[in-house]
């Protein structure tokens, strides 16, 4: 039995966002191959999405008065965890397809999973958001496993 | 150094140096509309926060994997299907990095890439995986 996962805490397991829309235009196209150094032309003129692009356009965009003071925005899917500490996490992303400019794109994010594991100098909390990201037609353009591990 | 359809395990991926600087950093945050201090609040990120210097997006790693393969198929009938990666260490503005890759297996017209961020002492601080499906 879990010492820090309450029922309360795990009855957020399944728990949606408000699906977010957004429209890839050949400027944020552009920005975003540029600042990550981007050597593809498709990508450098914005005409189709480097794979990592959706990344960006569904961060959050937040007011300044819902950022933390080291400038964090707070993710409000998740609960509040008795750990806060975190850690390194990990991504594993499917594609079907490729994102193009002046398509219109559709991120449902899901808390998937919560669990614990014992670390070496203590207890650790993982937890799990599948983001899928769809076109207009309903079909799946990609789907992301975000692992977020706390101390 | 070997080409997606001629590709066999073992086979290593051309590497590329990244050194990410603060404009780099600015730009992809700003992109993003990421806030967080450690990438552009030096005093804050040493002071509060312990780091050396100012920190490295994490997922603009991912991106520099993801990199890594497109531009080892482009031109060839293959195509990305999976990636995934972890951030195990951080890197600061101005850290001497590499980006590189190696075929771990080719079946079924599928081949599996490991993927690497090294830093200048060579370890691998950004470890991934991706998928890539031959065409016809």
């Amino acid at each position: 039995m879990s010492d820090l996962l309450t029922p309360e805490l795990l009855a957020n397991i399944g728990k949606e966002d408000q699906p977010r829309t957004e429209i890839v235009t050949r400027r944020d196209l552009r920005k975003y191959a540029i600042a990550t150094g981007q050597t593809l032309r498709r990508y450098l003129d914005g005409d189709e999405a480097p794979p990592l692009y959706h990344v960006a356009l569904f961060w959050d965009v937040v007011v300044r008065e819902e950022l933390s003071p080291d400038g964090v925005s707070i993710d409000k899917l998740l609960p509040k965890f008795p750990l806060e500490k975190a850690m390194a996490g990990g991504l594993q992303i499917q594609y079907q397809g490729k994102i193009k400019a002046g398509d219109v794109l559709t991120a449902t994010r899901t808390l998937t999973d919560i669990y614990e594991k014992q670390g070496r100098s203590g207890p650790l909390i993982f937890y799990e958001i599948v983001m899928q990201v769809k076109r207009e037609d309903g079909s799946v353009a990609v789907t992301e496993t975000t692992t977020r591990i706390l101390r | 150094m070997t080409t997606p359809d001629k590709a066999q395990a073992g086979d290593l991926l051309p590497v590329r140096k990244h050194v990410c600087d603060e404009v780099q950093l600015f730009f992809y945050n700003a992109v993003l509309w990421n806030a967080h201090r450690i990438h552009y609040d030096l005093p804050y990120a040493r002071d509060v926060e312990g780091y050396p210097g100012l920190v490295v997006a994490g997922p603009l790693m991912g991106d520099w994997l993801a990199q890594v393969v497109d531009e080892w198929i482009e031109g060839f009938a293959a195509e990305l299907v999976a990636i995934e990666y972890s951030n195990r260490q951080a890197a600061y503005v101005g850290d001497e990095l590499t980006a590189g890759g190696e075929v771990v297996t080719v079946e079924d017209g599928q081949i599996v890439v490991d993927l690497f961020v090294k830093n200048a002492a060579g370890e691998v601080i950004t470890p991934g995986q991706a998928t890539i499906r031959l065409g016809d």
